[in-house]
């Protein structure tokens, strides 16, 4: 069973998790954070933070892992300001399962 | 809806109505399932989109702290504090199962007894302490979210790929064999009235 954590993002952004922890690589461009993904989710990683502007233009590869039980690669923001990518994933899981999306419209 | 090519044969009806029974009953048992799915998925992305709007405001805050506090203090010196983390996260995951899917189900081991700030605090200040402090309490509710979400991913999967096999049920298994099984008991009533008709002639001829 895979047990580790690592970190995907750009050097400075990524560096804070390395106190708390937690593996880091850095990326900046989408084909470093694409190659990461692939090397990474063949080991023994269970989940892979990724950042969330990395994450938008890699989304493909985000959409292949999402039917796989790990790793679980999830979209943090690491800019001053959430830029929505990660809440606009739940609002199109919503979609696809239901059809329409019931629970954002309701609330917000 | 087109006709199973099948010969119009008392066995071959039987089959056919077997199969129609299967097809019916699973179709009832798939579309409980969907439901239940569907109930336990909203559950599961309400909670999902709580979790995120939290853990995404708190982030952002440690990491806005974390970027405050290097201008302040030297690159390299920051680069330095960081080299060898104090301690390190480990996890440990299992699978758990939602209505027969496999989802992750992981917890955070960590041991509190070390100490937290992989540097001496005489380089740098109590701004990038707090930062860290608070992406340290952070990273519990990232591993929960990573848990939630995988969750909420691979349940849409699943419910998609139900209502697949309920429409394939509902709109082609079962009308299909229902139309195959009329066809057959029609030729089968048709053969049997011309059976009865020829003897009827047979016993005319024989009558006369």
């Amino acid at each position: 069973m895979p047990d580790k954590i690592a970190v995907i993002g750009d050097k400075d952004s990524v560096l804070a998790f390395k106190a708390a922890g937690v593996e880091v690589f850095d990326a900046t461009t989408a084909e470093q954070a694409r190659g990461l993904i692939k090397k990474l989710s063949q080991g023994q990683y269970a989940v892979l933070f990724i950042a969330e502007n990395l994450a938008e233009q890699i989304s493909d590869v985000l959409d292949k892992a999402k039917t796989q039980t790990f790793p679980a690669i999830v979209p943090i923001p690491t800019s001053a300001q959430p830029t929505g990518y990660g809440l606009r994933g739940i609002k199109s899981d919503v979609e696809k399962a239901i059809g329409v999306d019931i629970i954002f419209n309701k609330e917000d | 809806m087109a006709v199973l090519n099948v010969n119009p044969t008392r066995m071959e009806l039987k089959l056919l109505q077997q199969r129609l029974r299967t097809a019916t009953r699973g179709h009832k048992l798939l579309k409980d399932k969907t439901d239940e799915m569907i109930r336990r998925f909203i559950e599961i992305a309400r909670e999902n989109k709580r979790l995120r709007m939290q853990t995404e405001s708190e982030l952002c805050a440690a990491l806005n702290a974390f970027k405050q506090a290097k201008c302040s203090v030297d690159e390299r010196l920051v680069q330095e504090a960081f080299v060898m983390p104090s301690r390190s996260v480990a996890i440990q995951c299992s699978k758990r199962k939602v209505m027969g899917i496999e989802v992750p189900a992981i917890s955070i081991k960590r041991s509190d007894g070390e100490q937290l700030y992989p540097y001496g605090f005489l380089s740098v200040n109590s701004q990038l302490d707090e930062s860290v402090r608070g992406l340290d309490s952070v990273l519990v509710k990232l591993i929960q979210l990573a848990e939630t979400e995988k969750t909420c991913n691979m349940l849409a999967d699943e419910i998609e790929k139900n209502k697949r096999r309920v429409n394939a049920l509902e709109n082609i298994m079962i009308p299909q064999l229902t139309e195959t099984i009329k066809f057959i008991k029609m030729k089968l009533d048709e053969s049997e009235r011309s059976a009865t008709v020829r003897l009827m002639k047979v016993k005319d001829i024989l009558n006369k």
